[in-house]
């Protein structure tokens, strides 16, 4: 394996043109990704690469865009669209959600939707309320949706690269506090398969389940912790939709406690799925309740005195972690001092 | 009318296949053997038949909730689209889409569309990917004109003229958005007005006189294929039934009077009168037209009826594509 360093905007770069080099019908559309090359940077050069024609500066028309790319792709083609920020995609939601994600099913199998939706996604740059939010709850609850939340430079490439190649509507979710995240990156082009989650760090104690920038905080809790001797597994999902519950159960039955952390709001966020999931797999297993470590629900402040206690860090899901270790000893002496 | 004997009849050819699905449709409705909604195309005729008589089988169609004529225009097939609203199996969306989803890609028709003005974006699209691959292919994006009042059909509309696309924006301006009438929400009384504001041509034709609106057809889909962009034609019509289904229910929003105006210019008669005049056909022979699709559609109603349902275990087949082994 190569021990080539990228960063995950570059590692997100290098897959949208291996595949644009693969297929002359991939092509990338989007508000100033052409010759600006995105506003993170992340579509950089690749204009220069494939000609205005292949690398489309659009106007700033959201639902346009989503529908540039369901037409586009119903029709033969394999598009990426971007929307420039997660926030955005509710701008679009009428194309996303009654269109993109349904036409398959309402034509009963006729349509072929082999499109890609990227955004970026997450809070950390004072950007407030419109510009930080973690909407993936939202998105893999639609019928026909894949949502994908890479963690790292090394699986940003390999999901991109399954992305652009699968035959289903998929949105590509970019954390922007990991754009300059560097990580060891092949150079040649690797396909990690959506709805694999991915072991992170082995450990016995409990599982933490994280994906995206949440996943890097969990594998620093972890590291605090193992001073004082617990030792966390920490599983990525990596998608969303579909999820692989399969992993993450099994690793609930190996160390029979969980915290499932995520960025975006607790109330009906991606957490309350896996632990309904987890309870209904696993129930038998658990010598705690699946424990939450999640965003309070507001909207994201803007002010950095605010942010820094809105977003779970590696100290918050560490006292999440000792909660989970502590909840049955709690109960026992709860028992013995009612006995 | 300099248009050909073949394509005169043609023309009259798809307005009436159009015709007579709506009425049995809904007679069908009325006898209550049609879930869900239905929205009629009965006065439209001449819109979908003069735009598709100027396609060619291979260009892209979005549509609107009001699709069916669409897609007959358009060459689909009175069986599978009769199964398809009873819900069965054989339908063209295997009784999954419906009357407000009808379909058939391998026409070019991209789907009626439950979302008003959610076509739009789509037909940019596909007029996206037949430039991209010089296939010289068009889109035409159909849709009403309460359809002009949302904002899916602005974005469209800009960034077709801003990336310059092979398309056709065809409104139906039928002078009502559901039951409510156009002059109370949009203070403009041409809907071509719009086209200026975002660079394209637009032409107001006769939405009741077929061959009008084929002739401003013709001439928006060559521009369109010899790369000059994208055009809007706005055609003038009225729907002879509701918004959905057959009856009148009592509904006032609409005066009988104004019904009946429209009623006495239909697209259809009309135009066999003048094939008449100018000799292009007789009585006899335009009747024995209806008479022939008439046995079609008795065959494609015993068709629907005859087909089973879909079984349970279809209810989550297509989602997803299943990736095929490479």
């Amino acid at each position: 394996m190569s021990e080539r360093k990228l960063t995950y905007a570059s590692a997100f770069n290098e897959s949208v043109r291996q595949a644009m080099e693969a297929d002359a019908d991939v092509f990338a559309a989007g508000e100033d990704i052409g010759a600006f090359g995105g506003v993170f940077g992340t579509y950089a050069g690749l204009q220069a690469i494939f000609g205005p024609d292949r690398v489309v500066d659009t106007p700033i028309s959201e639902q346009a865009i989503v529908g540039l790319g369901i037409g586009a792709a119903v029709t033969g083609l394999r598009p990426i669209v971007d929307l420039m920020f997660m926030d955005f995609v509710c701008v679009a939601m009428d194309q996303i959600v009654n269109q993109a994600a349904k036409l398959k099913y309402m034509f009963g199998g006729t349509a072929t939707l082999p499109l890609t939706i990227t955004t970026a996604g997450g809070a950390g740059l004072s950007a407030a309320a419109q510009h930080s939010q973690s909407l993936e709850a939202l998105l893999c609850h639609i019928p026909g949706l894949k949502v994908v939340c890479p963690s790292n430079p090394y699986d940003m490439k390999g999901l991109m690269t399954a992305c652009i190649r699968e035959d289903n509507p998929t949105i590509m979710v970019k954390h922007k506090r990991l754009l300059g995240m560097s990580g060891i990156v092949p150079e040649e082009n690797y396909e990690i398969p959506l709805g694999t989650a991915h072991i992170a760090r082995a450990g016995t104690d409990v599982t933490i389940v994280a994906y995206g920038r949440m996943l890097n905080e969990s594998l620093a809790a972890a590291d605090q912790l193992a001073a004082d001797g617990i030792d966390c597994e920490v599983v990525d999902p990596r998608t969303l939709q579909p999820l692989d519950t399969a992993t993450i159960v099994a690793s609930v039955k190996r160390t029979n406690r969980v915290v499932v952390v995520h960025e975006a709001v607790r109330f009906g966020g991606l957490g309350a799925e896996i632990a309904a999931q987890i309870q209904e797999e696993a129930f038998d297993y658990l010598d705690a309740p699946v424990r939450r470590v999640a965003a309070p629900f507001s909207p994201v402040p803007f002010t950095p005195a605010l942010e820094k206690h809105y977003v779970p860090d590696a100290l918050s899901i560490a006292a999440g972690i000792r909660d989970v270790l502590a909840r049955p000893l709690a109960r026992a002496a709860e028992q013995f001092a009612g006995s | 009318m300099e248009l050909t004997r073949d394509v005169q009849m043609d023309l009259h050819r798809r307005m009436v296949r159009i015709r007579l699905f709506e009425e049995a449709a809904g007679r069908l409705a009325e006898a209550a053997k049609l879930p869900g909604f239905l929205h009629l195309y009965v006065g439209e005729e001449a819109v979908a038949a003069g735009v598709c008589t100027a396609l060619n089988d291979d260009d892209h169609i979005t549509s609107t909730h009001r699709g069916h004529g669409h897609l007959v225009a358009k060459g689909g097939d009175f069986k599978r689209m009769m199964a398809e609203l009873m819900g069965k199996a054989t339908g063209y969306c295997k009784g999954k889409g419906g009357s407000m989803h009808i379909s058939d890609l391998s026409l070019g028709m991209l789907g009626a569309n439950g979302i008003v003005g959610a076509g739009s974006p789509i037909a940019v699209g596909a007029a996206f990917a037949n430039k991209y691959r010089k296939r010289g292919q068009v889109a035409v994006a159909f849709f009403g004109d309460g359809a002009t009042n949302i904002g899916a059909f602005h974005e469209a509309a800009n960034m077709a003229c801003a990336l310059h696309l092979p398309i056709v924006f065809a409104c139906e301006n039928n002078e009502y958005g559901e039951f409510t009438r156009r002059d109370k929400t949009m203070a403009i009384t041409d809907i071509v007005d719009r086209a200026a504001g975002y660079g394209m041509p637009g032409v107001i034709v006769d939405g009741m006189d077929v061959v009008a609106v084929h002739e401003a057809t013709l001439e928006a889909v060559a521009r369109a294929r010899e790369g000059g962009g994208p055009s809007l034609i706005e055609a003038k019509t009225y729907r002879f039934y509701n918004h959905h289904g057959v009856q009148n229910l009592g509904l006032k929003y609409r005066s009988d009077d104004e019904v009946a105006v429209w009623k006495q210019r239909d697209p259809i008669f009309s135009f066999e009168e003048r094939l008449i005049d100018i000799g292009t056909a007789t009585a006899a022979q335009i009747e024995q037209v209806w008479a022939d699709l008439r046995d079609d559609i008795a065959a494609a109603i015993t068709f629907a009826e005859d087909s089973p349902f879909p079984e349970p275990d279809q209810l989550l087949v297509d989602v997803y594509t299943n990736r095929s082994p490479s």
